[in-house]
């Protein structure tokens, strides 16, 4: 750690993995619930336990954006932060917020636009803290030195804080409603927060690598071209069936194919610059978790995207078990495995130690991604047979949910594995204060 | 290659593509607002019924167990087109009915099967969004979903 500053983002971090628990524990709850549905029912219905779900990893996301942000900016800007105090009155604003909105949850006091239920005060909360956050990170920025990374990255943050104002819009019209809604959620998830990933990826691979800066921030630029020019018009895909008019089948069609290029390069890119570095970092885990999210996140949001994205395919497959499998896949692979890498390259540094414990955390990872693979696999299943019997043959929904029964189950021991791995991850991070593993007996040569 | 793909060229291209596809973006919205006004949602008026009813509809967060026009979760079955599976799309006395009647029974404590809960809902209310679900069914959605079950 170069700058005191940076130290900021061990708060962000903390709280970040404190929200992940709770976001793991919810979907665990969840999914059990599909196994025996009367679970809670009368004290704790689905919806709001779903919407814990939801917002618990939205908000740890970004939280762990944030807390990147202020570790990396001074470090690329080769200066400390604007204001230390800033910093930590927009984490204080969003835990407040973060914790009034899970409050009111549980009195049943939430919205009914999907993942954006916050009470309006919270609402407001999150936007003082975003332009707190922008103002203090754009005055560091400025003060410094510019690079693609940071570019890139302040590009990303400002588009998404700014799209952020669309959920305080909300029509009488349930098609506007919704045209509107995807500002926000579409254009968050598969543009502005792909620049953040490209950004805080191009950082990490900067690090571990040691490949060239003019390389890797070149290959940036390209990257978060082709994240752009497909996923704004790709917002098309979620256009076909709630009004809007016809052509969007074709352009959402068309650009959502292309949707799968910037997570392709992202893959690729990861895995060249580790190929053409030369540099042996210490800190395996993060090169693991760095690698493994760009590889989840192309499967996920790429592959498992284009699945089911062309017109005459989501005619059948859309708002089904197909969709969560891609939901759970592309957000695992692309932000969860991408903010694991970061906490896992970052902590060491904001701990003031060696990279320790990589054993551990790497069981996190296998964990973690292999329990996430089984739940998409499951989920498709069950989707595709539920895409079958209900849009083709046409029986009724719940006949076909209790058909699905076995999947549920296989799809909750697979949560229960990452749930395992969460666990393990947050306690490799944070408790665990040596290498556990002790070193073998010494090879002797020439004996 | 390297002359041709400078880093600086990289950039030009990410910004001024960028700004070319919003731009583009933003011409297609507005005219999709504008059809989504004067035809797609025109078949029945947008009234304080329909207003209450969405209301009602997001107050209970019903989003995060149905999907409504295939939005939502995945819990419970879609309600886009439900008015027409309970055969009332165009009686909104029936309409009322059938889902006050089936909401008053909720929650089933069936065992095994999913528990949707019990909301104080009054009558205003009720009828609400009643009229909200068939407004929301008669919503030109290029056809989807493929048949009545939802």
């Amino acid at each position: 750690m170069k700058y005191q500053s940076q130290k900021v983002a061990y708060a962000y971090f903390v709280v970040a993995m404190a929200l992940f628990g709770v976001q793991v524990a919810g979907g665990l709850l969840a999914g059990w619930i599909y196994v025996a549905p009367n679970t809670l029912s009368e004290i704790l219905p689905f919806n709001i336990i779903r919407m814990i779900h939801t917002n618990a990893l939205i908000v740890w996301l970004l939280l762990g954006f944030f807390g990147a942000a202020y570790y990396l900016v001074p470090e690329e800007s080769e200066r400390e932060i604007f204001s230390v105090k800033l910093a930590y009155l927009q984490l204080a604003i969003l835990v407040v917020g973060t914790l009034g909105a899970v409050g009111s949850y549980l009195v049943g006091i939430h919205g009914g636009r999907e993942f954006l239920e916050q009470p309006l005060w919270v609402k407001f909360g999150i936007l003082v803290a975003a332009v707190i956050f922008l103002v203090n990170i754009s005055l560091t920025f400025l003060a410094g030195r510019k690079t693609a990374i940071t570019n890139i990255l302040l590009t990303g943050l400002w588009l998404l804080c700014l799209l952020w104002v669309f959920a305080f819009i909300n029509p009488n019209n349930l098609s506007l409603d919704k045209l509107y809604w995807w500002m926000v959620i579409h254009l968050w998830v598969e543009a502005t927060w792909e620049l953040v990933m490209a950004a805080i990826l191009g950082f990490l691979m900067l690090k571990l690598t040691g490949v060239d800066r003019e390389v890797i921030e070149k290959w940036l630029y390209v990257i978060v071209a082709t994240a752009l020019f497909s996923g704004i018009l790709g917002t098309g895909h979620h256009f076909y069936w709630i009004g809007a008019p016809g052509y969007w089948q074709w352009i959402g069609s068309i650009f959502s194919t292309f949707e799968v290029v910037p997570f392709f390069a992202m893959m690729s890119f990861a895995f060249v610059m580790v190929w053409k570095g030369r540099k042996n970092h210490p800190n395996k885990a993060a090169l693991l978790w760095s690698l493994g999210s760009s590889t989840v996140a192309f499967f996920g949001a790429g592959v498992w995207g284009f699945l089911h994205t062309l017109h005459g395919v989501n005619f059948y497959t859309h708002g089904t078990q197909i969709t969560a499998a891609h939901g759970h896949l592309a957000f695992y692979g692309a932000y969860v495995a991408l903010n694991l890498a970061m906490f896992t390259y970052a902590m060491p540094h904001l701990r003031g130690r060696d990279p320790y414990n990589q054993v551990l955390n790497m069981v996190s990872f296998w964990l973690m991604t292999g329990g996430m693979a089984f739940m998409t696999f499951t989920l498709t299943f069950a989707g595709t047979i539920q895409t079958h019997m209900q849009r083709i043959v046409g029986d009724y929904y719940m006949e076909v949910q209790d058909q699905l029964g076995l999947f549920y189950m296989m799809r909750f021991g697979s949560g229960i594995a990452v749930v395992l791995g969460a666990i393990l991850f947050i306690y490799s991070m944070l408790v665990v204060r040596r290498e556990i593993v002790k070193p073998g007996p010494l090879a002797v040569p020439g004996e | 290659m390297p002359e041709l793909l400078t880093k600086s060229r990289a950039r030009n291209v990410f910004y001024g593509g960028s700004i070319f596809f919003v731009v583009v973006f933003v011409a297609l919205t507005a005219q999709s607002h504008r059809h989504i006004v004067n035809n797609a949602t025109a078949g029945m008026p947008l009234t304080e019924a329909v207003i209450l009813g969405k209301h009602v509809w997001e107050r209970h967060s019903c989003i995060n167990c149905h999907t409504l026009h295939g939005e939502g979760a995945y819990f419970a079955p879609e309600v886009g087109n439900v008015m027409t599976r309970w055969g009332v799309m165009d009686d909104a006395e029936g309409a009322y009915e059938i889902l006050d009647s089936w909401m008053q029974a909720q929650p089933s404590g069936i065992e095994g099967r999913r528990q949707m809960p019990h909301f104080e809902i009054t009558e205003e209310e009720m009828r609400g969004l009643a009229e909200f679900l068939r407004w929301a069914d008669q919503t030109d959605t290029q056809n989807w979903p493929p048949n009545d079950a939802g």
